[in-house]
């Protein structure tokens, strides 16, 4: 296949950045795109330009550091996968692709297509956890049964892989998403529920105070989520904090 | 220096509790005036700086990514072992420990895999209070499986993504630590070197990806988590960062490096598809609890399936040859993963491959579909007659084990797995080898640790399922913690480590060196360009089959790469930015100096042993023969070039286990 790519290039925070374009030849369907990638970056190592940065690590769609933004979709047109599990074979020769970091206040790009999503760190750090002693001196582990639906769903809202591609494809840049999914693994178990309350009003204070705005029920991330957490996670953590707030 | 192992004294299933109550203990108060650095927060990193947090020393901890939670460790799938025997399938910490250092071909310490079967059950008990969902039964309890070279079930997991889920368990536990402001977290910075002051790790010289600054961090003690090295081989299943250079610079300052030859090679990965192709995609070896794994009988039927004239679903039950379940009765697909492995390589090579470049066999679970369906039939009183009933209720029960793993092949071959078998491949996976570690997880650098798949200690020559997860934690959560304060307890006098020592200014200046060259070479060619080409020697030469000359070639050949790298590599930009290509050089330049060291060890390990199968060294019926002579660890001193570096050998003895051929049949 032969395409047009139009990318981002910016060189660090400070700079205004605007969009290049490179035309690329010779792209197999196989391809994933963070491939095609490579193979973009190796030619302009070989004609000494700089390449492009993007951040990517395990390829397998579960770390969650891959984030492009392509053609207007964060992750890409197919659906419910990373953009590292995105192949080329999802374009048509002749196609004209437009690549993007992630954008969001509480994401700054760092450079390029790198942006700095330590913002959900911070929010983690504020609760995203179950205070207990890592001694190793716990309870046996069946002695906390946990209804199979319960666990189910807990592990399905534990899936999140922290990727921001949510809080990207969001008009108002929430992290609602990814917050309610990390507020919902643990509402669901019972080893959560002791600290439940703190936990949902710290974490929803640190993600305002991080600049992400706020949830209009667009639904734009239940749509673009790799993982598909839905925005049930959402009125989860929606019905926490309402419980928590008449308790605090 | 002779190696001590420092293995206690006493019975196999004391050692351990008799070894902590005998080792020195750390003031609460005192651990406040000891600050420890962990390189690495992987599970074991991540819970090792957790765990010595929560007791009280202040922690430094490092990762090269944006945040702790993406370490390589958020890729495993299958499963994590535990001797819990909640089963009641006669699984008891005798039988992990036994597994264990059988399928590792009696090539691990026996103190050590006996305290991680130990210390096995309590891990999962952790992970559950920190809220990891674990698979459960409909009662409420934990469920589990089994996997590849043991006959009970004692794999806990968490669908096709235990490791993402037991890995943001360890993360939440760090973000708590964090949050307290015991750890400082850095995250995006890579070490570069480990700062030796009078004889003891005191710090590390670390870049920051973002700014390119380099910088001093000074402690007590420095541990390392930093993961394994089989990117060696360019393409590999671990994660596009995953390197060898803190373990690498850890040697070349004094720690020995052990049996860095073994690798594994894990059976059930997606085949390569061309040359573009940047890593290797594993497939859970859980699959192969219910896939059949078969390759034609006749060379024509391989020929009309790779002509796109004959599909697999149409070949007879007779035309096909399930080629483990007949050399293998007695373990069938679920032998080891080197048996597995090099049983496909063996079919393939003979030319019974069955994709376009000959090297891939089926993953079936068309048995599987009718097997479930029938149960799922009967259970709803359905027509248990009804083929395609039941082939569509037992798909579902699949679905329901191994979803995200069939949707992952199909994004990534573009072929329906339910429809037609799966096609896999082996493919390097784990790296067995690593630093040397004593029994208190200490280097031959007093303060300088190893934990987790970057020391040697726990798998042998072979790794089973399941087992890297387990001896993670373990470390991390349950031994560290422990053997490391032996140490520090001679430290709460000293005081803050100063940054400004002659040792200091040594490391920072060779690392300066280093990326100074780097960047002013302006060469020819990518760094990618070296890597692969290293990595075509390793899986050549190096790979699942080795032999002497091929090795001793390989020696020379990496030496040489080595020389036209320096000169020819191009690293466009500058140190003083985000710079992924300068990162990457400064790895695989510490790629090229492993990859002649582990040539050498595979040269001088004369016998086949777990994944690496020396031609010269087989039985009559092909199997792996290994030799007497060799039980020992083999622990290389740095001495300048690789391949001149100085043998020890760590003789393992074997007192509560008789050593046998090991079997599968
Ligand atoms: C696809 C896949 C599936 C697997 N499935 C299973 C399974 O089902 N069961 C099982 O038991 N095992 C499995 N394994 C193996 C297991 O995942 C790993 O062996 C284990 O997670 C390694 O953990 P670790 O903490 O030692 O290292 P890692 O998780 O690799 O962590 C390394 C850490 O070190 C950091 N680091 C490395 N070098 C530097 C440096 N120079 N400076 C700063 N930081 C650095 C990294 O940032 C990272 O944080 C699987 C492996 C793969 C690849
Ligand atoms: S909720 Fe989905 S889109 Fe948001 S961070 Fe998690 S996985 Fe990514
Ligand atoms: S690179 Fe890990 S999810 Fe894409």
């Amino acid at each position: 296949m032969n395409l047009t790519l139009k990318i981002w290039r910016q060189k660090n925070a400070n700079d205004k950045g605007k969009l290049v374009e490179y035309p690329i030849s010779d792209i197999s369907p196989d391809m994933s795109f963070l491939e095609m990638l490579d193979v973009l970056n190796e030619g302009l190592i070989n004609k000494g330009d700089e390449p492009v940065e993007f951040d990517h690590d395990c390829r397998e769609g579960i770390c969650g550091m891959c984030s492009l933004y392509i053609n207007g979709e964060a992750h890409g047109p197919d659906r419910g996968v990373t953009t590292c599990q995105l192949h080329m074979r999802m374009f048509k020769d002749g196609d004209t692709i437009v690549i993007e970091p992630f954008r969001a206040t509480a994401f700054p790009v760092i450079k390029d297509l790198v942006v700095d999503r330590s913002a959900f760190d911070r929010i983690q750090h504020a609760g995203g956890f179950i205070s207990v002693n890592t001694s190793g001196n716990t309870i046996d582990a069946n002695a906390i049964p946990v209804n199979k639906h319960d666990a189910d769903t807990a592990f399905d809202s534990a899936t999140c892989i922290g990727c921001g591609a949510c809080v990207a494809s969001c008009k108002n840049s929430s992290a609602m998403l990814f917050v309610g999914a990390k507020v919902s693994q643990f509402a669901l178990l019972p080893q959560g529920k002791i600290e439940a309350t703190d936990r949902v009003l710290n974490m929803v204070k640190q993600m305002d105070e991080e600049g992400f705005g706020n949830c209009t029920n667009t639904g734009a991330c239940e749509v673009e989520c790799p993982k598909g957490i839905s925005l049930e996670n959402i009125a989860r953590m929606n019905r926490e904090y309402l419980k928590a707030s008449l308790k605090g | 220096m002779a190696l001590d192992s420092k293995i206690p004294k006493g019975p196999l299933k004391d050692k351990w509790t008799n070894h902590k109550n005998s080792i020195n203990l750390v003031n609460p108060a005192n651990k406040r005036l000891i600050d420890v650095i962990v390189v690495g927060t992987g599970l074991a990193g991540g819970s090792a700086a957790a765990t010595l947090a929560e007791l009280g020393y202040n922690v430094k901890a490092f990762c090269f990514q944006d945040s702790a939670r993406r370490a390589h460790s958020i890729a495993a799938q299958g499963g994590i072992n535990a001797a819990k025997n909640y089963q009641g399938d006669g699984d008891s910490t005798y039988r992990l420990f036994y597994d264990t250092v059988k399928g590792g071909d009696y090539r691990s310490r026996e103190a050590n895999v006996y305290r991680l079967a130990e210390v096995s059950a309590n891990i999962i008990d952790q992970c559950v209070a920190q809220g990891v969902p674990f698979a459960r039964e409909y009662g409420g309890l934990l469920d589990n499986r089994s996997f590849g070279g043991v006959l009970v079930s004692r794999t806990f997991y968490a669908a096709g993504q235990t490791g993402q889920q037991l890995l943001l368990g360890a993360y939440s536990a760090l973000n708590r630590q964090i949050g307290r402001g015991k750890v400082k977290m850095y995250s995006r910075h890579e070490m570069l070197d480990v700062v030796v002051v009078d004889g003891k790790a005191r710090g590390i010289i670390a870049r920051n990806l973002v700014t390119g600054e380099i910088e001093r961090h000074s402690a007590h003690a420095v541990v390392l988590g930093t993961g394994g090295y089989g990117n060696v081989f360019f393409l590999s299943t671990n994660a596009m960062g995953s390197n060898v250079t803190a373990a690498w610079k850890a040697h070349k300052r004094g720690a020995y490096f052990a049996n860095p030859c073994y690798t594994q090679i894990h059976p059930t990965c997606i085949p390569v598809s061309g040359d573009h192709q940047s890593k290797l995609t594993l497939m859970s070896e859980s699959l192969r609890n219910d896939g059949r794994i078969w390759v034609p009988k006749h060379k024509k039927d391989v020929e009309a399936i790779r002509a796109g004239k004959l599909k697999p679903t149409q070949l007879e039950e007779a035309d096909r040859d399930y080629y483990l379940e007949r050399r293998y009765p007695a373990f069938g697909n679920l032998v080891p993963r080197d048996v597995a492995s090099r049983a496909a390589k063996e079919r393939c090579d003979a030319g019974y491959g069955v994709n376009a470049t000959g090297e891939a066999v089926y993953l079936d679970f068309a048995s599987a579909f009718m097997r479930y369906g029938k149960e799922q039939a009967h259970v709803k009183g359905l027509d248990e007659n009804d083929e395609a009933l039941v082939k569509k209720l037992g798909q579902e029960v699949v679905k329901n084990k191994y979803g995200n793993l069939f949707q992952m092949y199909e994004k990534i071959v573009d072929q329906n797995p339910y429809e037609s078998p799966m096609m896999i491949y082996p493919a390097v996976h784990y790296t067995m080898g690593g630093i040397w570690v004593d029994y208190n997880l200490q280097t031959t650098v007093p303060g300088l640790y190893a934990i987790g798949e970057a020391n040697f200690s726990d798998h042998g020559a072979n790794r089973l399922g399941a087992s890297a997860l387990m001896q993670g934690l373990a470390d991390g959560y349950f031994v560290l913690p422990y053997t490391i304060g032996d140490y520090l307890a001679d430290d709460i006098r000293t005081g803050p480590i100063p940054t400004n020592s002659a040792a200091f200014d040594e490391a920072e200046k060779s690392v300066r060196d280093n990326i100074e060259h780097l960047i002013i070479n302006n060469g020819t060619h990518s760094v990618d360009h070296f890597h692969k080409r290293l990595g075509k020697i390793m899986w050549n030469k190096c790979g699942m089959a080795r032999n002497a000359e091929d090795l001793k070639s390989a020696i020379v050949e990496i030496a040489e790469l080595r020389k036209e790298f320096w000169k020819d590599v191009r690293v466009p930009g500058t140190n003083e930015e985000f710079n992924e290509e300068l990162a990457k050089a400064l790895r695989v330049a510490d790629f090229l100096e492993l990859g002649e060291l582990f040539a050498k060890d595979a040269l001088l390990r004369e016998e086949s042993a777990g994944g690496h199968f020396r031609e010269e060294y087989q039985t009559e019926e092909g199997e792996a023969q290994r030799r007497k002579e060799f039980q020992y660890v083999s622990a290389w001193e740095y001495k300048g070039e690789p391949k001149d570096a100085l043998l020890h050998k760590e003789d393992l003895v074997f007192e509560n286990i008789e050593v046998k051929e090991r079997s599968y049949k």
